[in-house]
């Protein structure tokens, strides 16, 4: 369960190309993990069970990962600056002040979205998804031609989720590795002046988080 | 997605931890397990009784073994009756599942980080 051997004879670093750091060799799946995924995939070769319905139950629930730590760890960034500097500083001890902490003492990182610069995440294919913070990873991000695009023509895949940025801004993106997670700190939405936590909580979606979508709009409040 | 599939099983599993909108989870492999059973349940591998049965069953078991019951391992201990009761039905063996796992763990680990794990 350790990251940090490498992986002698490792053949499958193809990757390294790219410039993303593949330094730490492969990946690793949690005892719960690998146990659903022995089940399903002995169920789906005998045919008693069809990916594609499975993926479509866990379509519905996919947002459905609660409590979403993540958003309420940036509808405190918004209102508290001198919380906002310490999760842009050092996000792990900031995420971890709220009571989130992950499983593996992974470290966090936090991405700011500013007028100039938009984040995005891109890697969330296996165990090293903080989904303590960010809640269930969504079906289509699992997905190998997602995954390519968004390294090769992010503006593309951001406009497939009608993000458009505007002229001008900066899009980075990012590749979690073994060890570092991110979490992207989006924009507070205009006319959101003097909402509490928890109403600002309500605006900021998954996709947000991992920059693929923005939050939502102030006219979509929850009246608390 | 049938919402009355949903609600036929907390129906018959009044411990399924949830909100207002429907079941809610920790981790993905909790709703991969939720989601199994109901596609399973749906193809009539097994009744919700007999669901209920294998749940409160592992649950039992669980707490036997010092497990204090406060719905934090409710995923694990329903992974657990899943597992048996589809090999109680015949779907898979103990074996092949264990052989099964450890194809899966060997795999992640010849996988390059962030790509897509297959066997």
């Amino acid at each position: 369960m350790s990251h940090d051997s490498p992986h002698e004879g490792d053949l499958h670093d193809h990757d390294q190309a790219r410039g993303h750091d593949r330094s730490q060799g492969g990946s690793e799946l949690s005892e719960m993990d690998a146990r659903v995924r022995a089940l399903e995939s002995l169920l789906v070769e005998k045919g008693y069970v069809d990916p594609a319905a499975l993926d479509i139950l866990i379509e519905t629930y996919e947002t459905k990962v609660g409590p979403h730590n993540g958003a309420r760890v940036v509808a405190k960034a918004w209102v508290d600056a001198d919380f906002r500097a310490r999760l842009l500083h050092d996000a792990t001890e900031a995420i971890a002040s709220l009571g989130y902490t992950g499983r593996q003492g992974e470290h966090m990182v936090a991405l700011e979205n500013t007028a100039r610069v938009h984040n995005m995440v891109v890697c969330t294919l296996c165990s090293c998804y903080p989904w303590s913070v960010l809640g269930l990873p969504p079906i289509w991000y699992k997905s190998a031609p997602y995954r390519s695009r968004a390294v090769i023509d992010p503006h593309g895949v951001l406009r497939d989720f009608d993000v458009m940025l505007a002229d001008g801004v900066e899009l980075r993106v990012w590749d979690s590795t073994a060890e570092i997670r991110y979490l992207v700190l989006p924009m507070r939405p205009a006319g959101t002046e003097g909402w509490s936590e928890e109403e600002l909580a309500s605006l900021v979606t998954r996709d947000s988080m991992i920059g693929t979508g923005l939050p939502k709009s102030a006219d979509t409040r929850h009246v608390a | 997605m049938k919402p009355e599939l949903f609600d036929q099983a907390a129906l018959t599993l009044p411990a399924l931890p949830r909100d207002a909108g429907g079941p809610v989870f920790r981790a993905p492999w909790e709703a991969q397990a939720f989601a199994m059973t109901l596609a399973l349940h749906e193809r009539g591998a097994f009744s919700w009784s007999e669901w209920g049965e294998a749940l409160s069953e592992a649950i039992a078991e669980a707490g036997r073994a010092g497990d204090a019951d406060t719905g934090e391992h409710y995923y694990r201990h329903w992974l657990t009756a899943l597992e048996r009761i589809a090999a109680r039905k015949g779907l898979v063996t103990e074996s092949l599942l264990r052989q099964r796992r450890d194809e899966w763990e060997v795999a992640a680990r010849r996988t390059p980080h962030g790509q897509p794990i297959h066997l």
